[in-house]
């Protein structure tokens, strides 16, 4: 903030008045910050003080156990992890298949940390890795905004930021998901770009590039940063802004970014091989074309250059036709045309929905609905226009990035309720810039129009000071006050725009924005009032919203608070009586709990690599009992896990997931069809389900004994009585069920070991049974007696 | 009586690690054998049955059916290896037992005997259904045979067969040939072909038929031909072995001892065959033959001695197990040449016969192929008259390590080439460019 030195012979009475002024605004925002960083880390403990320091829904669970993993066997264990407890009986390369930022993160902070005699679990640090890095996050995006807009829009973004439901519905203490680090990653990265575009620094770009590494190494989005700086590099470049700071700011993170990103197993050839990754290239070459066309276009006259360009982009235009064919031929003979399918399914919505069910399967894949975007962004929604508008006026590199990072990414998170969180920090910077410009222009007003207030000269005599600067450093024009300095360039490029206007007329112009003093002072306060709005909105999401770890539920009601806590429960019980090379089938969403919290081998899990190995056990859960148990017997299954609402009203449950599990198994075994568990298009499991339905492995797990427990059989999901109420299992046997049936554990019977004759099968039955129902007797158990 | 339950708790008492394991691996022989009656007429009349199975050390208790203090296990514990039903007629077991102890008594390893006869009991036929073998329905169903009927002083209803159809397992039968047909007299029974842990030892002739012979035939009768079982064994998935025959009279020594001719043939034997046929299969049922046992299953890489907790990819393995047939008495090393291992995972990947050193020990040696994932070593070993093997031990396979791959690929050395020469001629263009002004 301290002004150039070049001005100091110029004004020195008025640059002695600044610098205090900037030192204290200095030092004042710096505290500012540092309160924004200790509201952000706190504002996301909700989670730990309401129910207590745990990991919380699925993903965390397994990154927790890659963290665990790592900090136990080191570095290169981690890399070389082949893990044989998932995925059975494939396995998964876990070194190779993971991205490994967060955990390595968390591993550091641990290592460090007991490095310093600071004895500290690897859960704790797991479960603060995200509320420490949503205050990095803030920081970040005040280095961001404040590139773009000044100090003042900065912090506004920061605090905004901090705050921001959508951010906080993945970093609250204990949701250790790539996510929590791929965010900051992520704008330290476009803060990094827009910082290099401003000053052209190569010290800056090398910084990007490392910076692009580490968010490569973190989350699977760092596609939107390498497809978004390449269109913001082709917007300057059709709008005429090409630079030698463009080329300083791009082509090495192309280069680095590339070979760094190479580097990390999961990405590899990917880098260079998907057309995730073909934008970069493209305008890579692009980029050194205009620069080679503009170097061309100094040495030569006009006419030559005209002549140059007509032979070149004649026999230019037919080599890169043909190198076009050759591209296209080879993207279109591979049958995603190079993409993957997640990508696929953002750019064209419905994509996933005919093809991939496995994709449009997952909830955070699904498109938003109007009311998360007020329940997430709140009263950003409202502010985000006029941060646009303000970018415009005036439009220099750097805001125009802004505006392209905001018009993307809406259309992302409109695709995908997922990519809100990367919506989210464009909302808050250009709603950041927004109330920052419009306090600006009220204040100001207010300024001028009170009396009382006689400094507003000297303001103006700052505004003046500076400008004179400014145009003082227009004339001086060395290369190294361009180093020297931080803060200039962006002021010089908003300056093109102005084409040297003479200070006094930019004075009159202030003098003309002022608005009348009672309706800034009215907005003033309403816009304090919507920013308050939006402070308690936020502790209120943080606090009842987002911070549930959904393996402890909760419930109100008139006798008091309910916890539910099942799914530990039954995780426990496998864990303390069940062999430790049992293998245990489930639903896919419940692999990575059972790994990390039962230790015991799954079928399937939530990186839902293998879409076949999926679709064999959606297809057990819809068969009948027999096919269902050769299917499982097949893949060494001892156990399968239900997880069932019926009896509490918890509505995520396997029932209200069954249609995707008949949708994917039938998508790979065609025996199963989706209109054999519908009747007449609708989905019931009363009296009027269908037979397959009634039949299907999936509603007799669930509904076993179901019956017993009020007499009738009412599901409080599905607000129905069950169709099918009494009905015994043969190959399967109840070996536990947890205190309020939400979690419900089967044991495969073995093979029978004799093989019955033909007669009299009545009577013989009942004996049969009985006597098997008196062996198994004991293992059963009825919470409800 | 008193004195003789405090022995009895004594024995039971120091037995107990015995007792816990009907099959202990040392002696899979059963010893206590209960005996299950009609009335005790049956004890002299088939005595020279029962001679031959003392005779062999096993230890008879005679009870009768409905005696009401018969029970097979107290305190959860198994007091005899193995049951005979001599009972063809019973209704109701005294004590403890019903059907479903029968069955739980199979199902814990334990072998049965059961003998049915005409009007066998529905008991009986239950018992004989839950184990996979079907009487016939009609009560008093007598298989008769025109033509394979054993030639007597009395031309009867030719209900007396002799049946010389047996089974070709020298394993279930002994390696004797019995020359002399089997006298029969009963009931015949059906198997379904379905059931694969079933078999049939000595069928019916295929001109034999079962119906009542007091009646004159009316409809066709249901059971015809060589479909119709005489005797036959289970060996359920536990290895617990189940004779069932049709006939209790073939047991007895008044059968034992009498000479047979077989309609249409001309040699008169002066013995039946029925002696040796149930004392081999005695010898069968009761362990004394065809029990298999694998032990020491290891397995290491080629050159070491180390089992590995995983292997890697295309790492060469040795694989071994050893096994041995109990002979009655001692363990005695099986020698065959058709025990396969499979390295499993999902199908069979490596599919090898093992050799063997005659000493029973088996080994195979092969190479792990191209795939990683949790594999298993597995065994499976049905052989007619054997009791199966199943060993499966899981093995992870992981892929290389980072470090594990070629270091240089001498295909690539174009592109050092071409990598390499870029570089150098980048710094010679970077040292020209900036200091040659």
């Amino acid at each position: 903030m301290a002004a150039p030195e070049t001005s100091t012979a110029a004004v020195p009475t008025l640059y002695t008045n600044n610098t205090l002024r900037n030192a204290f605004g200095g030092v004042l925002s710096f505290f500012i910050l540092l309160l924004i960083g200790v509201m952000a880390f706190s504002i996301r403990l909700f989670s730990v003080i309401k129910y207590e320091s745990v990991i919380h829904e699925f993903d965390p669970y397994f990154n927790y156990r890659v963290t665990q993993f790592l900090a136990k066997n080191g570095i290169y264990e981690f890399w070389n992890w082949f893990d044989d407890r998932t995925w059975y009986p494939l396995g998964r390369v876990i070194g190779g298949t993971v991205y490994p930022g967060l955990t390595l993160t968390a591993g550091t902070i641990w290592w460090l940390l007991n490095s310093l005699n600071i004895p500290l679990s690897v859960e704790t640090v797991c479960v603060f890795t995200a509320p420490i890095f949503s205050a990095f996050a803030s920081w970040a995006t005040f280095l961001l905004t404040k590139e773009v807009k000044g100090t003042g829009a900065g912090l506004t973004a920061a605090a905004l930021l901090a705050m921001v439901p959508s951010y906080i519905s993945r970093s609250v203490a204990g949701s250790y998901d790539n996510e929590a680090v791929a965010i900051f990653a992520l704008i330290f990265t476009f803060y990094l770009y827009i910082k290099t575009l401003n000053t052209g620094s190569l010290f800056y770009a090398t910084l990007n590039s490392i910076a692009y590494f580490y968010m490569v190494c973190s989350w699977g989005g760092y596609t939107f940063i390498i497809n978004l700086i390449p269109m913001h590099v082709l917007l300057c470049i059709v709008t005429g802004r090409f630079s030698s700071r463009l080329y300083i700011a791009y082509a090495p993170l192309v280069v680095l970014g590339t070979l760094l990103a190479a580097l990390v197993p999961v990405v590899g050839f990917n880098a260079v091989m998907t057309s995730e990754h073909f934008a970069s290239f493209l305008v890579f070459i692009i980029l050194h074309v205009v620069a080679f066309v503009y170097y061309i276009k100094g040495i030569l006259s006009p006419k030559m250059f005209k002549v140059a360009v007509t032979l070149v982009v004649s026999v230019g235009l037919a080599v890169c036709c043909a190198v076009i064919a050759v591209l296209i031929a080879l993207v279109a003979s591979s049958p995603t045309k190079g993409w993957s399918g997640r990508s696929l399914s953002l750019l064209d919505p419905t994509y996933a929905s005919k093809y991939i069910p496995i994709i449009a399967s997952v909830s955070e894949h699904q498109p938003p609905t109007w009311p998360s975007y007020f329940m997430d962004i709140n009263v950003l929604a409202f502010l985000v226009p006029a941060g646009i508008i303000a970018c415009f006026s005036p439009l220099s590199d750097s805001s125009s990035f802004v505006v392209l990072y905001i018009a993307t990414s809406v259309y992302f998170s409109g695709v995908m309720v997922r990519l809100m969180l990367v919506f989210a920090p464009a909302a808050c910077i250009t709603s950041g810039i927004a109330l920052s410009q419009s306090f600006d222009v009220f204040t100001r007003s207010i300024k001028f129009q009170l009396p009382g207030i006689s400094s507003n000269t000297e303001v103006d005599a700052a505004e003046t000071s500076s400008a004179t600067a400014e145009a003082q450093n227009d004339a001086v024009k060395t290369e190294k006050s361009e180093e020297t300095s931080k803060n200039r360039p962006s002021k010089k490029s908003k300056k093109k725009e102005k084409e040297e206007k003479p200070s006094t007329k930019a004075k009159a112009e202030k003098r003309l924005l002022a608005l009348p003093l009672d309706s800034s002072v009215i907005s003033l306060l309403l816009l304090i009032l919507l920013g308050a709005f939006y402070v308690v909105h936020c502790v209120w999401a943080a606090a009842e919203a987002y911070s549930a770890p959904s393996i402890v539920l909760t419930s109100r009601s008139h006798d008091g608070l309910h916890v539910f806590d099942d799914f530990r429960e039954a995780y426990g019980w496998l864990r303390h009586n069940t062999d430790v090379d049992d293998k245990v089938a489930s639903w896919w969403d419940y692999g990575y709990q059972t790994t990390a919290m039962a230790n015991r081998t799954v079928i399937v899990d939530n990186n839902t690599w293998n879409n076949t190995h999926i679709a064999t056990v959606g297809t057990a859960m819809s068969s009948p009992e027999k096919a269902a148990w050769e299917i499982f017997h097949s893949l060494d299954v001892k156990y399968v896990l239900v997880v069932f609402g019926g009896l509490v009203g918890y509505p995520s449950d396997d029932i209200n997931k069954f249609l995707w599990m008949v949708r994917i198994g039938g998508g790979v075994f065609p025996h199963i069809k989706e209109p054999d568990y519908l009747r007449d298009g609708q989905y019931r499991i009363d009296s009027q389900a269908t037979p397959t339905m009634l039949n299907c492995l999936m509603y007799k797990l669930s509904y076993y004994r179901f019956v017993e427990t009020d007499g009738k059989g009412f599901d409080r999901v599905r607000q129905t009585e069950i169709g099918k109420k009494h009905f015994k299992l043969t190959h399967f046997e109840e070996v536990f069920t947890t205190h309020h049936w939400m979690v419900r554990i089967y044991k495969l019977k073995p093979p029978k070991n004799r093989i019955r004759g033909k007669t009299k099968k009545s009577k013989s039955k009942t004996s049969s049974t009985s006597s098997r129902g008196k062996r198994s007797g004991s293992g059963k158990k009825n919470p409800w007696q | 009586m008193g004195k003789f339950w405090v022995i009895f708790v004594a024995s039971i008492l120091i037995l107990l690690p015995f007792l816990c394991n009907s099959f202990s691996p040392d002696t899979p022989t059963d010893r206590r054998v209960l005996v299950l009656l009609d009335d005790f007429a049956i004890k002299s009349s088939h005595s020279s049955y029962f001679n031959s199975l003392k005779s062999r050390g096993f230890d008879l208790d005679f009870k009768l059916a409905d005696d009401p203090k018969i029970a097979l296990q107290r305190y959860g514990q198994y007091l005899y290896d193995a049951l005979i039903l001599f009972c063809p007629s019973i209704e109701r077991f005294g004590g403890s037992i019903d059907v479903a102890a029968i069955i739980d008594f199979v199902d814990s390893g334990h072998d049965l005997v059961i003998a049915a006869d005409v009007n066998a009991s529905d008991l009986i036929r239950e018992v004989a259904t839950e184990c996979g073998v079907d009487f016939d329905e009609d009560p008093s169903a007598m298989v008769i045979d025109h033509t394979g009927y054993s030639v007597s002083e009395t031309e009867g209803d030719h209900t007396l067969i002799a049946s010389d159809d047996f089974i070709k397992s020298d394993v279930i039968l002994g390696s004797n040939k019995i020359t002399a047909p089997v006298l029969f007299q009963g009931i015949g029974h059906s198997l379904n072909p379905v059931n694969s842990l079933v078999l049939k030892v000595l069928s019916a002739s295929p001109s034999a038929y079962s119906a009542n012979p007091k009646s004159k035939l009316s409809t066709p009768p249901s059971l015809t031909g060589s479909a119709i079982s005489l005797v036959s064994v289970v060996q359920a998935r536990n290895n617990a072995r189940i004779l069932i025959s049709g006939s209790l009279s073939m047991f007895s020594n008044r059968f034992f001892r009498s000479g047979v001719q077989k309609a249409g043939s001309t040699t008169k034997h002066e013995k039946s065959g029925n002696e040796q046929f149930l004392t081999e299969l005695s010898k069968w049922v009761f362990h004394e033959r065809g029990h298999l046992k694998a032990v020491n299953v290891k397995h290491h890489k080629v050159g070491e001695t180390n089992e590995p907790a995983l292997y890697r990819i295309n790492d060469e393995l040795v694989y071994s197990v050893e096994v041995y047939e109990w002979s009655g008495s001692s363990w005695e090393p099986y020698v065959a040449d058709d025990v396969q291992v499979q390295f499993y995972m999902m199908s069979p990947y490596v599919l090898k016969t093992l050799s063997n050193d005659k000493k029973g020990l088996y080994s195979a040696s092969f190479k792990v192929p191209d795939v990683y994932g949790v594999f298993q070593f597995k065994v499976e070993y049905q052989k007619l008259g054997y009791t199966s093997l199943s060993l499966a031990k899981q093995i992870p396979v992981r892929p290389y390590r980072h470090n594990e791959y070629e270091r240089f690929i001498p295909t690539a050395y174009p592109y050092y080439g071409a990598a390499f020469s870029t570089m150098a001629g980048f710094f010679i263009f970077s040292f020209v460019h900036l200091y040659n002004k």
